[in-house]
């Protein structure tokens, strides 16, 4: 008896989980189909942009530098175990750019935007100015979603490139200033090594990150019911499975990537 | 009655889960007339606008405007058929992001694509038709009391001068000659546009001044409907409870007596 019960308790969440699936790939295409159909809203995309990318920049800035300076130490202190100090730059440089950097940055937009975008959206559902949009003739995905979509998925790209540049740049102080490394060397070794793709594959997973970030926001927020408790679950909603998705798509790019 | 009705509602039925809140409404609203539907809290008045306005999905039923079935027919001409429409919701649902007047001029800018300095304009005479002056028009709706809220979702109701509006009760949150001058604003709006509204209310008295007709909506059913000057004599045990404002009858509240 119990063991029916344990089992049935499995198999509704399983089925939950099917049923948000759908409802989530659901939500993607009428999202994705509307962004190709006027009317645009310059206005609200580029004010999306703002606060998507303007706004993120301190908090992906000091997160990939302090990663970047950490990340020095550790190979150092890790490489020289088999003398290979002079390792340090070209990791720091592939590690930052390939795989930190646009994880790192994804997940501080999803913790940053991701979450206000589906507080004002789970806010607008609850107070009735969704539907008061659409009692304007105005659709709400154009509205809401699109510029939202748009500015995640063109910013992060950017926010990475910074971040790529700051990281090493942090990678840099510290090797200089205090692990004894010559300046011209380590900017030898980050160059020589670092190859277009390197740069070219992590901005590519920035654009699906911020899709996915952006993506979740607005789905949670649409989503949510029932007042101030129901935006806060969105809220937490949209950044828990932000998270996870663009952790779980980072294995999957990587590998698409680079399993040849 | 010539013609057809503006607006037909037959047998429409709505639950969520498995609490049934509408069950079968019958309802016709002629051109040009004021119908007001009065009811019990919790019977299903607001969730009939929103079938209406195709914000919520009815289970069953027809809603048909100017004779045009709007679950049957294509996405783009149910847009057109809403573009009809203007509504006031119950809780303003005024965008806060925006400052009144743009709330105010939304539907012309995004809806019909006028000029905002033009739209302003529009917008600032809505404004003072129902009594706020232009200092108003550049505060945010979060600075605003609640019944400036209202007033200001009424003006962005009737903005865009639409040929049907819902009023969803106009006038509770306001002062009673403030509620007045909206009734009135009413009665003047259906009047010099010719526009077809449907209001909800519990207040009786705006009920008498608006209406050309008043119907009851109890248990997710229309019980009785018929001109306003029926409404004393309506026959009906219901109704009589309901605009004479007694606890005691046909209709039981929901409560636990001490
Ligand atoms: N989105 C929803 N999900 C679930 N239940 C709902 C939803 N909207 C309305 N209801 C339920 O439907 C019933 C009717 O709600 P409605 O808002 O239409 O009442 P009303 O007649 O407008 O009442 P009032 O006069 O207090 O505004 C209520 O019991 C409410 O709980
Ligand atoms: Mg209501």
């Amino acid at each position: 008896m119990l063991a029916i019960n344990f089992l049935g308790g499995i198999g509704h969440v399983f089925l939950a989980f099917l049923q948000g699936a759908g409802r989530f790939a659901i939500f993607a295409a009428t999202a994705l189909s509307h962004t190709v159909r006027p009317p645009f809203f310059p206005r609200l995309m580029l004010r999306q942009m703002v606060s998507v990318g303007y706004f993120s920049l301190p908090v992906v800035g000091l997160t990939t530098l302090f990663t970047g300076m950490a990340l020095a130490l550790q190979i150092f202190e890790g490489s020289s175990r088999f003398n290979a100090e002079g390792s340090v730059a070209w990791i720091v440089a592939v590690g930052m750019t390939r795989e930190l950097a646009p994880v790192l940055a994804g997940l501080m937009v999803a913790g940053r935007v991701g979450a206000a975008m589906a507080a004002e959206i789970g806010t607008m559902r609850v107070t009735e100015q969704i539907d008061a949009l659409t009692t304007l003739s105005t659709n709400p995905f154009k509205y809401l979603v699109v510029p939202r979509l748009i500015a995640g998925t063109l910013m992060l790209p950017l926010l990475v490139l910074v971040g790529d540049v700051i990281s090493i740049f942090g990678a840099y102080m510290v090797s200089i200033n205090f692990l004894g490394f010559n300046p011209a060397t380590y900017i030898n070794n980050t160059w020589d090594i670092l190859e277009t793709i390197d740069i070219v594959t992590g901005l590519v997973k920035a654009g699906i990150f911020g899709f996915i970030v952006a993506l979740t926001g607005c789905f949670y927020g649409f989503r949510s019911r029932g007042g101030a408790q129901g935006v806060g679950a969105a809220t937490t909603g949209a950044v828990v499975t932000g998270s996870i998705l663009i952790l779980s798509s980072n294995l999957l790019i990587t590998q698409l990537f680079f399993s040849t | 009655m010539t013609g057809q009705a503006k607006i037909s509602l037959r047998n429409l039925t709505k639950s969520f889960g498995k609490k049934e809140v509408l069950r079968g409404i019958d309802l016709d609203l002629n051109d040009g007339e004021s119908l007001v539907v009065i009811g019990g809290s919790g019977t299903g008045k607001s969730v009939m606008l929103k079938c209406i306005l195709g914000l919520l999905s009815p289970d069953s039923g027809q809603i048909s405007v100017d004779g045009e079935d709007i679950r049957s027919v294509s996405a783009g001409n149910r847009e057109r058929i809403l573009r009809k429409f203007g509504m006031l919701f119950q809780g303003s649902a005024l965008f806060d992001s925006l400052k009144v007047w743009e709330n105010v001029a939304f539907g012309l800018v995004q809806g019909r694509g006028v000029r905002r300095s033009e739209a302003r304009i529009t917008a600032e005479q809505k404004l003072a038709q129902v009594g706020l002056g232009p200092d108003v028009a550049n505060l945010r709706p979060a600075e605003l009391s609640g019944g400036m809220q209202k007033r200001v979702a009424l003006a962005r109701a009737i903005a865009t001068d639409p040929e049907i509006i819902f009023f969803d009760e106009p006038t509770t949150g306001l002062d009673p000659i403030m509620a007045d001058v909206i009734n009135d604003l009413i009665v003047n709006t259906v009047k010099s546009m010719g526009a077809t509204t449907l209001s909800i209310t519990h207040d009786i008295a705006s009920a008498r001044k608006i209406a050309d007709r008043i119907a009851m909506i109890h248990d997710g059913r229309i019980i009785w409907s018929g001109p306003v000057s029926e409404i004393d004599d309506s026959g009906n045990a219901m109704v009589d409870q309901f605009i004479n404002g007694r606890a005691e009858g046909p209709i039981k509240m929901q409560v636990l007596r001490q």
